[in-house]
């Protein structure tokens, strides 16, 4: 079998990495997702089929770097090293959940691992990673932030002044847009007139790609490059990754906009399935490997299940809790 | 003449009222994401599309800012949009347009021109949207000048109400509780059928204790009255419909009679809609208050995702039923 160019930087260990993380986002998005009989589903944004983007990108950053999310945040938080048992918890709002069952789906964060929070508030995360980028900045702590959003949020007015302002202050952030054709039911052709959105960067002053985003490498690559320049003062870059989500925009949706057709065609661009074979034929892992890491992955939700059904509710009386910092009477019933 | 009615969701009797509207007079419009294909995100607008055409009902991009200054330059030159925004929560995205904008332009440019706009939004909790799509901003509208500020409770309310506000000359925000999208009520089907803004409606008589409700609070309040009969504690339950302009005089006749008061709404306590009717109660019907207010509100918290945080922190029936308690 030919071998092709996979990215010297990265050990076997590494690549392989890639796989298992995107293949857990995978398994985990289906678990809550899918009645399996297991555990009810719960209403989600799930990031099936668009694993490559946050395991790619947040593959070419360190452990203190920041991300900021969107409202489809499970593979973010993920991918950022976010633990599964705290994150399913907490979309089942259970105490035991990253944000103590407060938070839910949409607004999951590790600010443990520098992941800055999903976003109910569709273009908020840019923004916010200005202000965490001038921080690195000013404090000359060379940390870099991904902030990722939609084809959807790239139309938001928050997005633009946040490229201009990256852009005239040099701050170090990798603007990440996930364009996956839709943003809710309206598509990006007719949100958009222009063919990639890259070519936003252009009208701030910055660079600008557009990539294949069902591709780990190629995603790892290009943030890589970004991440190199905007760490030695270079500034911002907008790297949008085509791509597409496999279900609906949530699990409610029932999804009669797009056609069987297009979800199919896409499917067969699976990410995990693609970088599978990849990695067979240049003999990073064989079939035998793959199956462990299979069952690995489907153990490790099954541990999750268990500890989510066994997390208690929140109490009722710890719902006033944590509003300030600094404590303070609070008007009530 | 018995009036012809027909059983509905809510949110169909929203659509109804938009329908007609939009054939009795061109000018009306709508604007807002996921509006037109796809019916919209609680299916209001379902249908109207095929009915309308592509020009009349506009989907956008995801840019609250543009739809909000689309319907209102739009309304400053004669047109009567109606621009659904699609959360109330998402208000914060583009309140330019509507304070700065909507609300100021009458009145800063010496009464030259009106802006009929009107602006959709769903609100409130019941579908674990947490902290940043259960939220309730009406109050904060009914701090601003120029605005108009309705809240229907009900699948007929939510009919006539609409219309009036399509037809009002003035910027007029339209809180749609979620809640009340799904329950069914007798809609009038007459075209001509509208409820005049500033006039407050009654769901039952009592001489005991008057309770002022707005959105789902409602139903949980007609519902607290109806088990409190049994105890042979009659209460009002009324429900302003439209908070800017306030029937105040409903509220203060029923006062009088009662000389006891409860107000409930959904959102959070401090300057609610709660305080306000509080604030005119004491001040114009002191002398009619045999007791203190009370009032019952979500406390000054962010929605919590957990339903049974959720569940804990918003008024229902059995928290009115004992407050009412307390005051006879
Ligand atoms: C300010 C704001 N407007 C609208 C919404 C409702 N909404 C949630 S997700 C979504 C679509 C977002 O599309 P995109 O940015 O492409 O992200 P995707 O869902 O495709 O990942 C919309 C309209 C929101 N949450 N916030
Ligand atoms: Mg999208």
């Amino acid at each position: 079998m030919k071998k092709d160019e996979l990215p010297k930087d990265l050990s076997s260990d590494e690549l392989i990495n890639l796989y298992k993380k995107m293949l857990l986002i995978r398994e985990f998005e289906q678990r809550i997702t899918k009645d399996t009989g297991k555990i009810k589903s719960p209403l989600v944004h799930a990031y099936t089929g668009e694993e490559a983007i946050a395991v790619g990108a947040c593959a070419a950053i360190n452990e203190d770097d920041y991300i900021t999310s969107t409202h489809r945040g499970h593979g973010h938080f993920i991918a950022k090293g976010g633990d599964i048992n705290s994150l399913m918890a907490e979309i089942y709002g259970k105490e035991g959940g990253i944000c103590k069952g407060r938070g839910g789906s949409m607004h999951v964060a590790d600010f443990s691992k520098n992941m800055l929070g999903a976003n109910g508030i569709v273009g908020a995360g840019p923004p916010l990673a200005l202000g965490v980028a001038l921080a690195s900045k000013m404090r000359n702590e060379g940390k870099v932030v991904l902030t990722f959003f939609g084809d959807g949020a790239a139309n938001q007015g928050m997005l633009h002044e946040s490229m201009n302002l990256a852009a005239i202050w040099k701050l170090p952030i990798i603007f990440v847009l996930e364009n996956n054709k839709y943003g809710w039911s309206t598509p990006v052709d007719y949100a958009t007139v222009i063919k990639d959105l890259s070519l936003r960067a252009q009208g701030y002053g910055m660079k600008g790609f557009t990539i294949d985003g069902n591709d780990v490498i190629e995603v790892y690559k290009t943030i890589k490059e970004a991440v190199d320049i905007a760490r030695k003062g270079g500034g911002p870059t907008l790297i949008e990754c085509k791509t597409y989500r496999w279900q609906g925009q949530t699990t409610m949706d029932a999804d009669k906009y797009r056609l069987t057709e297009e979800k199919e065609e896409w499917k067969r661009k699976c990410p995990i399935e693609k970088f599978k074979i990849r990695l067979i034929k240049n003999e990073v892992f064989d079939r035998a490997i793959i199956q462990k890491i299979g069952e690995d992955t489907l153990e490790q939700i099954d541990q999750s299940v268990k500890i989510t059904k066994k997390s208690p509710k929140p109490d009722i009386n710890t719902v006033l809790d944590d509003i300030y910092k600094n404590p303070m009477n609070l008007g009530g019933n | 003449m018995t009036e012809e009615t027909k059983t509905m969701r809510g949110l169909e009797a929203i659509r109804l009222a938009i329908e007609e509207e939009m054939e009795r007079d061109d000018s009306v419009f709508l604007i807002g994401e996921d509006i037109g294909r796809f019916g919209g995100a609680f299916f209001v607008t379902e249908g109207l599309l095929d009915k309308f055409g592509s020009e009349r009902v506009r989907d956008t991009p995801i840019s609250e800012n543009a739809i909000l200054g689309c319907a209102v330059g739009a309304a400053m030159v004669g047109m009567r949009p109606i621009a659904e925004i699609m959360f109330a929560d998402f208000l914060t995205v583009c309140m330019e347009m509507i304070v700065n904008q909507a609300a100021k332009a009458r009145y800063m440019y010496g009464g030259q021109i009106s802006v009929p706009v009107t602006i959709r939004v769903p609100f409130g909790t019941g579908i674990m949207g947490a902290a940043q799509h259960s939220q309730s901003f009406e109050s904060w509208f009914m701090h601003v000048p120029g605005l108009k500020v309705v809240l229907p409770s009900n699948a007929r309310d939510f009919k006539g109400l609409m219309k009036t506000a399509v037809r009002d000359n003035d910027p007029v925000i339209f809180f749609e509780n979620k809640r009340a999208y799904y329950q069914t009520g007798e809609v009038p089907l007459d075209k001509n059928f509208t409820i005049p803004f500033g006039q407050a409606r009654k769901f039952t008589e009592g001489d005991d204790v008057t309770i002022v409700a707005t959105g789902a609070m409602v139903l949980e309040s007609i519902n607290a009255a109806r088990k409190l009969e049994a105890e042979n504690i009659h209460c009002e339950v009324i429900d302003p419909r439209t908070l800017v302009p306030l029937d105040k005089d409903s509220i203060l006749n029923s006062v009088e009679k009662t000389g006891r008061l409860l107000i409930v709404d959904e959102g959070c306590k401090t300057c609610s809609v709660s305080a306000e009717i509080a604030a005119i109660v004491a001040e114009e019907g002191f002398h009619f208050l045999k007791k203190r207010i009370i009032r019952l509100n979500t406390p000054n918290v962010p929605i919590p995702y957990s339903p049974n945080l959720e569940k804990a922190i918003i008024p229902n029936a059995k928290l009115i039923q004992e407050n009412v308690k307390k005051l006879t």
